[in-house]
């Protein structure tokens, strides 16, 4: 048994790549970002190329302007995780890809825009970024390794394909393990405050100032109210066959992954923690509903909590999600040991052990702690080994944050 | 193994870890239990007496009141809670406030 309050227990991290920029990464991967639907072939042609390399296939669809999306794909090819970025435009399209380019110039990575229009058309541009790619994996190579501390880490956690056991045995468990993360100097996300109606008084109640408190609570406010104009209740007819009873009920089940620390800032995705501690993530539009629901899938929310920083991310799931991300490892947390048995080949970690008295939740949360060590020193996922490196962002509008949600 | 655990221990409902069938037989607080209807997994039951407007508690956090007086050991659902927020949309009308 670990234990976590014993200096001599606390597990080492391995060694990160530290970036000219400060950053601290976990991994080094090479990521080639198209800025508009219409350069996506080539992109993940050039991706195709690099086959089990670390290379991975990001991007923008719409060729309209979003200010989102320009903030997330900002913060995502600057991530600690990312070594290099090549830019794939078609040459028409409204995404500001110099304005990109030049953030990632500002870090010191390696980056290059390539205009499919301008270099030629399909067959040049993947040449083109071919030869980049080859150039910059060894560029990449000699970035300088550091030692990983705790306080370096930034961990998210997620929920997807839930049921029935989903509240009860991994959703708690990570949450315990957030706790033991929070002890150990970490930084943790949790998200989706779309699911959190009902625990508004809670949230306000744990935040460390009084005047976040305030933002915690209008947050789900605004929430609910957004979810009202979608005309869409967080709650299914299959919840309640499932033995979840009310909103509150479901919603606590999905919070609890939150654990029972402090909440030390709020953030909308692309904001980064200030302080070591747990945050909350705003993951729900500003304004009128303009571009739909707020979480359009699973994959989405994984890559706002690692625009936000995270370099790994806890993913619990009922059912048997298999996702993964192009920029961060994702840890499987199976909450039904059936399902867990079914899909083993994509789980990190079976919670479900403590439906059949084989596990407690602390001993869960302490294999997820273990887990977490393990990959961030390097051992590969599930997800990564079965080269799951999914990716999707989607249109939204938010405001900045408020003054009093960051330390 | 034991068939129903509590989340956290202010809890005043236990939940049920394996399917429980029709007929079986369980203890909860010392009490014998006859199991009413087959209740999947998720399903919770009654820990301690909940009179009628009481809050119920799971993961230590209201989820609820009760609508009826509740006896130690009753499946606690959709007949016998409602939500503080919005109404549960079931399925079955007998449900539907």
């Amino acid at each position: 048994m670990i234990d976590l309050t014993n200096k001599a227990d606390v597990p080492s991290l391995g060694l990160g790549y530290l970036r000219p920029d400060g950053g601290k990464g976990i991994r080094n991967v090479v990521l080639v970002a198209y800025l508009v639907e219409c350069a996506r072939h080539v992109a993940q042609k050039i991706v195709q190329q690099f086959d089990e390399q670390e290379v991975h296939l990001i991007g923008f669809s719409g060729c309209y302007p979003n200010k989102y999306a320009e903030t997330m794909m900002k913060a995502l090819c600057t991530h600690a995780n990312v070594g290099a970025v090549l830019l794939l435009s078609l040459g028409c399209e409204s995404f500001n890809g110099k304005g990109l380019l030049e953030t990632v110039q500002a870090t010191q990575r390696p980056v290059k825009l390539i205009g499919i229009q301008e270099t030629g058309g399909t067959g040049k541009a993947i040449a083109a970024g071919k030869a980049f790619i080859q150039q910059v994996q060894n560029q990449i190579k000699s970035c300088a390794r550091i030692p990983l501390t705790w306080s370096d880490l930034i961990v998210g956690v997620v929920s997807g394909g839930s049921d029935a056991t989903s509240g009860i045995t991994a959703n708690p468990a990570a949450g315990l393990a957030f706790d033991k993360l929070v002890s150990l100097g970490a930084s943790t996300i949790f998200e989706n405050t779309g699911e959190m109606v009902g625990l508004e008084d809670d949230l306000k109640r744990r935040a460390t100032r009084s005047d976040l408190g305030i933002e915690l609570k209008r947050t789900i406010e605004k929430a609910a109210a957004f979810y009202e104009a979608m005309g869409h209740g967080s709650f299914a007819p299959g919840n309640a066959e499932g033995g979840l009873s009310t909103l509150e009920e479901k919603s606590i089940g999905a919070y609890c992954k939150s654990g029972s620390a402090p909440i030390v800032g709020l953030l909308k995705p692309g904001d980064k923690p200030t302080v070591p501690g747990l945050y909350l993530m705003d993951i729900v539009p500003d304004g009128k509903p303009t571009f739909g629901f707020p979480n359009p899938n699973d994959i989405s929310e994984i890559n706002e909590l690692i625009a936000s920083g995270a370099q790994c991310v806890l993913f619990t799931t009922g059912r048997g999600s298999v996702a993964g991300s192009a920029i961060a490892p994702v840890i499987k947390i199976m909450a039904n040991p059936e399902n867990y048995y079914r899909m083993e080949e994509n789980m990190d970690i079976n919670a479900g052990k403590i439906l059949q008295d084989e596990a407690s939740l602390d001993d869960i949360a302490n294999e997820i702690v273990a887990k977490i060590q393990q990959v961030v020193a390097g051992e590969k996922t599930k997800a990564e080994q079965l080269g799951h490196f999914e990716f999707s962002l989607a249109y939204k509008f938010f405001e900045p944050l408020g003054p009093s949600c960051l330390a | 193994m034991k068939k129903l655990f509590k989340i956290n221990e202010q809890d005043n409902v236990y939940v049920v870890k394996v399917p429980l069938t029709k007929g079986e037989l369980l203890e909860i607080e010392g009490q014998q239990i006859v199991v009413p209807y087959d209740l999947g997994r998720g399903h919770k039951l009654a820990a301690c007496d909940i009179p009628k407007g009481e809050q119920v508690f799971k993961f230590g956090l209201p989820i609820g009141s009760a609508t009826i007086a509740i006896q130690i050991g009753e499946h606690v659902h959709l007949h016998n809670l409602k939500s503080n927020y919005l109404p549960t949309y079931s399925k079955d009308d007998r449900f539907n406030q």
